[in-house]
């Protein structure tokens, strides 16, 4: 296609990608290195229903003046990125010169809340991505080598998960595991502890979670893998199968290297989502047990009475970062063959 | 036939004749939390309405929506209905306006005591007052020879004594689940102690103390008398639980006992379902709950006539004798004329004993904050109580210098 018309076709969506992703990305990376002027207290007489006492309040007429002069707050530079909440650069240095030990150092800094949630974040993505990849691959398989006449039920069946939504398949499973629940109450027995909460444990939870998401996730490896399988040629596996090739050489052999670039796409596409897993969380109400980076940005716009935008925003674009740094190597090997084609 | 008709006709009408306020203009756009007694307030401003518009948000997420919806100008709600805790951010941001001309012009059944005044400005008029109390099973506690609890630590002991005699496993329940309610548990427990949130005259945080460790053992106490899943159980939840009969004692607030006690359900529990007053806690005399008011504001940024409208709406039920007579067992009224019935028990008894109101400070949001997340660790066993409470208040140091608390 020549570089004409494909700017033209490509325009609108690229308008569209500026507009409403590349601008707010970037204010989102200028309020960042914001934070709140200095609240100007005053004390004043306060009365309810119970009676009065004097307490302070914000001094709105002093505030309104700092905001028109500068309205998006205080410059705080990389303030937000490095204290307690995020970074921790102070905190962590000064567990480093107290800690005796590593294990110690690392408990101390896992209790921080970046690095709580970064931890959780991470095993998500680290089991969750493979274990998608790998079930979506067999289920792919299988399916491919089932008789047409039923294949398919089986198909719409095996993307349920996909169809449901993330929160109300989160729930019917939060309502399973529920002390009272039918999979909670038989742990119970089985374990034979009757004070046994799959919630209130923090290990049980992360697993409950992990599952959940590979559940969730794999259907869309599913989809992409047998459609994939759908192109894989004939006259080699016929050949193969003539050499006398086990089913799992042909497989590994002739079936795995043409799907090849699928799979990087795949893997691509489930990285960058599980590194933004939210939804079970809220779903499970793991909020206790379990946080992910995400869920740090949710809750200071929303689970706070005072909205903390500039931490937001910190965590935002420290996500971001993190996508980046995640897909680096699988970009790059794409990149180094999208070369070598060439 | 037809006079009849006629007649009735003019009946039906002179009764909308007689609610109408006679609002000619403007728009009525009501943001609030979702309870029996706040829809029937809501309804009652309705019938005023006259020709102005009237719309209504109920929702559970509140306040999620109503800093951003009020920040908007115009902001999409002329009226929010907040609490002690709901109306600081509005204030700290300045979203609300003050209501003195209004009153003194149509807030004629309007009391004195209704309103919130700050520094002589009226910000809100309140309507209805809330709490945090116990209710028992008056037929387990009989059973098994246990008097009504009225501290929390006679609580503990007739909750073990209940699960020792194999009556109930999770005896006790209140809203554990982490972040707000628990927060909230941890505020009550803190306040029965005595304790104070902040430094005198500032903001500096002031909870990790021998009061604060008291409070959070407390906490873990009861949680060990709970179902398990504790920390995901919201009011809803245990709400639920006591319904089922799987709770003989629980700490829920006043204004759920309507939902609790209604017709729906085993007519067994509800009959020995028995609300008492706030329990108090480590010898003190103050109840370890805190006391809330529920009210309208006014948004600033919406015009004059919509604010007028709106106000008289508003204060049209804020005054109603009628709606609180009819609804004397929603809610614990402010509003004169209001006979308080047997579900106001907890609220009366918490104002006799003294209870403190919810703390109304510009920086407690923050506080309630770090609390919801940063004590569930200890809860769940993996930390000590003082790390714990050093955890809040770096968490809460944190985000109020970052909002310039500090």
């Amino acid at each position: 296609m020549p570089n004409r018309s494909f700017f033209w076709f490509f325009f609108p969506a690229g308008l569209a990608m500026i507009l409403f992703i590349g601008l707010p990305i970037i204010s989102t990376g200028i309020q960042s290195f914001y934070a709140q002027h200095d609240q100007i207290l005053i004390e004043v007489k306060k009365c309810d229903p119970f009676g009065c006492k004097t307490s302070v309040v914000v001094d709105q007429e002093a505030t309104s003046k700092l905001k028109e002069e500068k309205p998006l707050g205080k410059f705080n530079g990389f303030g937000t990125y490095i204290d307690r909440n995020h970074l921790a650069s102070d905190q962590v240095s000064e567990f480093w010169n107290e800690s005796k030990s590593v294990g110690e150092f690392i408990g101390k800094v896992g209790n921080l809340p970046f690095y709580k949630a970064l931890v959780f974040t991470l095993t998500y993505c680290v089991i969750v991505t493979p274990c998608v990849l790998l079930l979506g691959f067999i289920i792919a398989l299988s399916l491919n080598a089932i008789s047409r006449k039923i294949r398919g039920p089986l198909i719409f069946g095996t993307i349920l998960p996909m169809i449901v939504t993330p929160l109300v398949g989160s729930l019917v499973l939060f309502w399973m595991i529920d002390a009272e629940g039918i999979i909670g109450a038989n742990l119970q027995i089985l374990m034979n502890d009757p004070y046994l909460s799959v919630k209130s444990s923090k290990s049980l939870t992360w697993i409950t979670i992990i599952i959940y998401g590979v559940w969730h996730h794999s259907p869309f490896a599913f989809v992409v893998f047998y459609a994939a399988l759908q192109t894989v040629p004939q006259e080699p596996l016929e050949a193969s199968i003539i050499d006398g090739a086990s089913r799992f050489q042909r497989v590994k052999h002739i079936v795995l290297p043409h799907i090849y670039p699928v799979v990087t796409f795949v893997a691509l596409i489930s990285l960058m989502d599980n590194f933004r897993v939210f939804e079970p969380i809220i779903g499970f109400s793991a909020e206790g047990s379990a946080q992910s980076l995400s869920w740090l940005i949710y809750d200071n716009l929303v689970n706070e009475e005072v909205i903390l935008f500039g931490s937001a925003a910190a965590t935002s674009i420290m996500t971001i970062i993190g996508i980046s740094i995640i897909l680096t190597p699988v970009l790059l090997r794409t990149w180094k063959e999208f070369r070598t084609n060439r | 036939m037809k006079k009849i008709l006629v007649t009735l006709l003019f009946v039906l009408f002179g009764t909308v004749a007689n609610a109408d306020c006679n609002i000619k203009s403007g728009s009525i756009n009501i943001l609030a939390n979702d309870f029996p007694a706040l829809r029937t307030l809501v309804e009652t401003a309705k019938e005023c309405k006259g020709s102005a518009d009237f719309k209504v948000t109920h929702s559970a997420e509140h306040n999620k929506i109503a800093v951003p919806a009020l920040t908007a100008n115009p902001s999409e709600f002329s009226v929010r209905v907040a609490a002690n805790s709901s109306i600081v951010p509005l204030m700290n941001a300045d979203l609300i306006r003050p209501m003195n001309d209004l009153v003194k012009k149509y807030g004629k059944g309007i009391q004195e005591s209704q309103l919130i005044t700050i520094d002589g400005k009226v910000m809100a008029v309140a309507f209805m007052a809330n709490t945090q109390h116990l209710y028992v099973r008056t037929d387990v506690l009989e059973e098994n020879g246990i008097a009504v609890p009225k501290t929390y630590e006679e609580v503990v002991a007739a909750a073990e004594k209940i699960r020792a005699a194999g009556k109930m496993k999770y005896p006790y329940a209140a809203a554990y689940k982490a972040g707000w309610n628990l927060a909230e548990e941890f505020v009550n427990m803190y306040i029965g102690h005595g304790g104070e949130f902040f430094k005198a005259g500032g903001a500096q945080p002031n909870i990790n103390n021998a009061k604060g460790v008291a409070t959070l053992n407390m906490l873990k106490k009861l949680a060990d008398l709970s179902n398990p899943d504790y920390l995901t159980h919201d009011s809803e939840a245990i709400k639920v639980e006591w319904e089922a009969g799987n709770v003989a004692i629980m700490t829920l607030w006043a204004s759920r006992s309507g939902t609790l006690l209604d017709d729906e359900g085993d007519a067994k529990i509800t009959a020995a379902t028995k609300l008492v007053a706030p329990a108090t806690v480590g010898g003190g005399n103050i109840p370890a709950a805190t006391l809330w008011w529920d009210g309208f504001t006014l948004a600033k940024n919406r015009s004059d006539a919509d604010a007028e409208a709106s106000f008289r709406a508003m204060a049209h039920a804020a005054s109603s004798k009628e709606m609180v007579a009819k609804a004397a067992d929603q809610a614990v009224w402010l509003v004169e004329g209001f006979v308080p019935g047997p579900k106001s028990v907890g609220v009366i008894e918490a104002v006799k004993m003294g209870a403190k109101p919810y703390p109304m400070l510009p920086q407690m949001g923050l506080m309630h904050g770090a609390l919801g997340s940063e004590i569930v660790e200890f809860l769940q066993g993996n930390e000590s109580a003082e790390q714990a409470l050093k955890d809040v208040e770096a968490a809460y140091i944190t985000k109020a210098k970052e909002q310039g608390f500090l």
